[in-house]
């Protein structure tokens, strides 16, 4: 694990001590007319928050949506969910801290998450995570995390490829994970979880051969990254 | 073996409103909105249902709690299944989500609810994608929105999706992440059932609780309970992963005995392998040696009864050839990461236990660590905001209480391999610029 990232004090998530700055003034809300927002992430996060009963509900779904247009939380798109949400940047960026799938410092295109919680472990996910890091870890391309338990443990050792599962993964897969992405690929269509069928004996049903639906499967529809969903996609 | 949940699980198309209904689908909604809510509610009771989530508390109870009258309800699902080795939630969303939102549905019915939620895990993305699909589906069929079917009962659901926190599977965590805020644990009391979801009063169910809920209204509480035994009724998705060779979900009727879903089921260890110890409820329960825990049923009572707990019922199988400080430490890093840091117990204890376990690890320990450790454990269990604390220190406090020999020959080992032997050497005395070494530093 010698190549992780990590903070002074060991740990992957940044510490609880980060020096603020204590002599500058807290930022208010920031003015609507001096921050100018994207108009389709603008209106992304105004159908969010028509969705429920208080508009701070939808700060998560917002940041994700500021994280897809801008590739990451940066403070800039902070600032424009704040505005249009009418919160405190303060409040936004307690948020987008907390939750670790929302990146606050400048990240690589390609999100790979290797799972190297306790059942992937047994299988030998610390391996394959070292070797996502030696072969991609270079690229630029891939940002490469070590993650918690993403709840597919039947598939271990498995990692969440710009949020498609696939696995079980050997060492060898790498590198093909590399090229379908870089080729616009569906990621190892074979092992993606998708097409797997239940490993329960009483509930087998013939699925479909993975081959023949190698173009992904055929629901829901895939969202294209660094695009911001349009209001109209959500009820 | 019966199955309910999993019936035509790999149907292809099943997650669409069409084959769902070919298959007997949305048939119990019509029957329970022509009972009175609390028929409904009776039902659920008598069928002994328990929260599949973690705590096993009865959902008809659950559903009881919430107050009468005309004011805002609100119910959420909890989808955020993130207890390492749990899965079951991600198959039944994935391959048959309109099972959930009809089961959901009829809860929300029960409970006099109008607005619900489910709260999936952020890194779901394909089955909120499918779920977002199923709701729409299920609006355009009349199933949600205003008077369903011609009932007076109304009832809106939005998918909400998190971005990954552990901590947000905790209830009232769940809540305020919802709310928009930082995923912090509450105080209890007031429970959700009082003052949840904007301060209303919020049933919150697991993704399988909910998905019971149209065979016991289809069925009958009666016929339902039949399948299990007293006190675990129902059938069980468990999931079951680690050191097997056919790791997946299987839907079990509660109460059969373990070694047939390890050994048979799931296929046994791997070639040359034998079963050193296993997680009964996911990692966060106390483990259980082969020999303690193969030959006991499967359900609430048993596993409560060999000291350990269903939960949410996912099995981590752990084979002889992984070292248990391995298992330990990987336990400990994961709730140390997740720890939200609002109550001391849980931020301190988990951080401490890694600490110590990366002594123990690296040879710097003494066998009397070891009783530190478990102290620690204790003085964590039962002092914590929510259970995430006592997550890490019900399976460390067990690991090292029934494997302290392999522990303490780790010590040894790794002590042998830094060169420090059984005796310890003497310390090299702390020198300080300009001091003579003879006087001391004072």
């Amino acid at each position: 694990m010698a190549r992780v990232q990590r903070y002074p004090d060991g740990s992957r998530v940044p510490p609880w001590d980060r020096a603020v700055d204590l002599t500058k003034e807290p930022a208010p809300v920031p003015e609507p007319a001096v921050t100018p927002v994207p108009e389709d992430l603008r209106r992304t996060i105004e159908a969010y928050m028509s969705k429920y009963p208080d508009r701070r509900s939808a700060v998560i779904p917002s940041l994700a949506a500021a994280q897809r247009h801008y590739g990451w939380c940066s403070p800039e798109a902070l600032d424009q969910v704040a505005a249009v949400m009418r919160l405190t940047p303060a409040y936004v960026e307690s948020i987008a801290t907390f939750y670790d799938m929302f990146e606050t410092e400048p990240k690589p295109a390609h999100d790979v998450y290797v799972c190297t919680n306790i059942s992937c472990s047994l299988l030998g996910a610390d391996e394959l995570f070292e070797h996502f890091i030696e072969t991609l870890g270079d690229e630029g391309d891939f940002n490469i995390r070590a993650f918690e338990c993403m709840g597919a443990c039947d598939i271990g050792p498995m990692a969440s490829v710009d949020g498609v599962y696939v696995g079980p993964l050997e060492l060898d897969d790498v590198a093909a994970i590399a090229n379908d992405v870089r080729d616009g690929r569906p990621v190892l269509s074979r092992k993606q979880l998708a097409h797997r069928a239940a490993a329960d004996p009483g509930a087998a049903v013939p699925v479909p051969d993975p081959d023949t639906m190698a173009a992904g499967p055929p629901m829901p529809p895939e969202r294209g990254r660094g695009e911001a969903t349009s209001p109209e996609d959500e009820p | 073996m019966t199955k309910l949940l999993f019936a035509n699980i790999d149907e292809p198309d099943l997650n669409t409103i069409d084959v769902y209904r070919r298959h007997g689908g949305y048939e119990a909604l019509p029957k329970a909105l022509k009972m009175s809510r609390d028929e409904v509610q009776a039902q659920l009771e008598s069928s002994e249902l328990r929260g599949r989530g973690g705590a096993g508390f009865s959902m008809g109870k659950k559903v009881s709690f919430l107050p009468h009258g005309a004011m805002d309800k609100y119910l959420v699902c909890n989808a955020d299944e993130s207890e390492p080795g749990a899965f079951k939630d991600r198959e039944l969303i994935q391959k048959n989500p309109h099972q959930l939102i009809e089961g959901l549905i009829i809860g929300a019915y029960a409970a006099d609810v109008n607005r619900s939620f489910i709260y999936i895990r952020g890194e779901y993305q394909y089955q909120a994608d499918i779920l977002d699909a199923a709701v729409k589906q299920a609006e355009a069929a009349g199933y949600l929105g205003e008077r369903i079917l011609g009932s007076d009962h109304t009832l809106s659901l939005v998918v909400h999706r998190g971005a990954g926190a552990y901590i947000c599977g905790e209830e009232t965590a769940l809540l305020d992440s919802l709310e928009g805020k930082r995923g912090n644990p509450r105080l209890k009391p007031p429970f959700p059932a009082n003052q949840g979801l904007y301060q209303g009063p919020t049933l919150v169910n697991n993704v399988e609780t909910l998905s019971n809920v149209p065979h016991i209204i289809r069925m009958g509480a009666k016929a339902w309970a039949e399948h299990g035994v007293q006190n675990s009724t129902g059938t069980k998705v468990v999931s079951v992963s680690g050191c097997v060779r056919n790791p997946g979900n299987f839907e079990i009727e509660l109460g059969i005995p373990t070694r047939d879903l390890i050994m048979g089921l799931a296929g046994g260890p791997r070639e040359g392998c034998t079963i050193k110890f296993f997680f009964p409820g996911g990692s966060s329960s106390p483990v259980l040696t082969a020999e303690e825990g193969l030959d006991i049923p499967y359900d609430f009572d048993s596993m409560a009864k060999a000291g350990s707990m269903l939960g949410s019922g996912s099995i981590i199988v752990v084979d002889d050839t992984v070292p248990v400080v391995e298992v330990a430490k990987k336990v400990a890093k994961f709730y140390a990461h997740e720890s939200c840091g609002k109550c001391s117990p849980c931020r301190e204890g988990t951080n401490w236990t890694v600490k110590m376990l990366e002594r123990v690890d690296t040879g710097e320990a003494t066998p009397m660590d070891l009783d530190i450790i478990a102290s620690v454990q204790d003085q964590i269990i039962g002092h914590c905001l929510c259970v995430l604390g006592d997550s890490m220190a019900m399976p460390i406090g067990s690991l090292v209480r029934k494997f302290r020999a392999e522990f303490e020959e780790h010590i040894e080992r790794a002590r042998e391999a830094r060169g420090m032997g059984v005796t310890v050497p003497e310390p090299e005395p702390v020198g300080i610029a300009g001091a003579d070494p003879d006087v001391g530093p004072y």
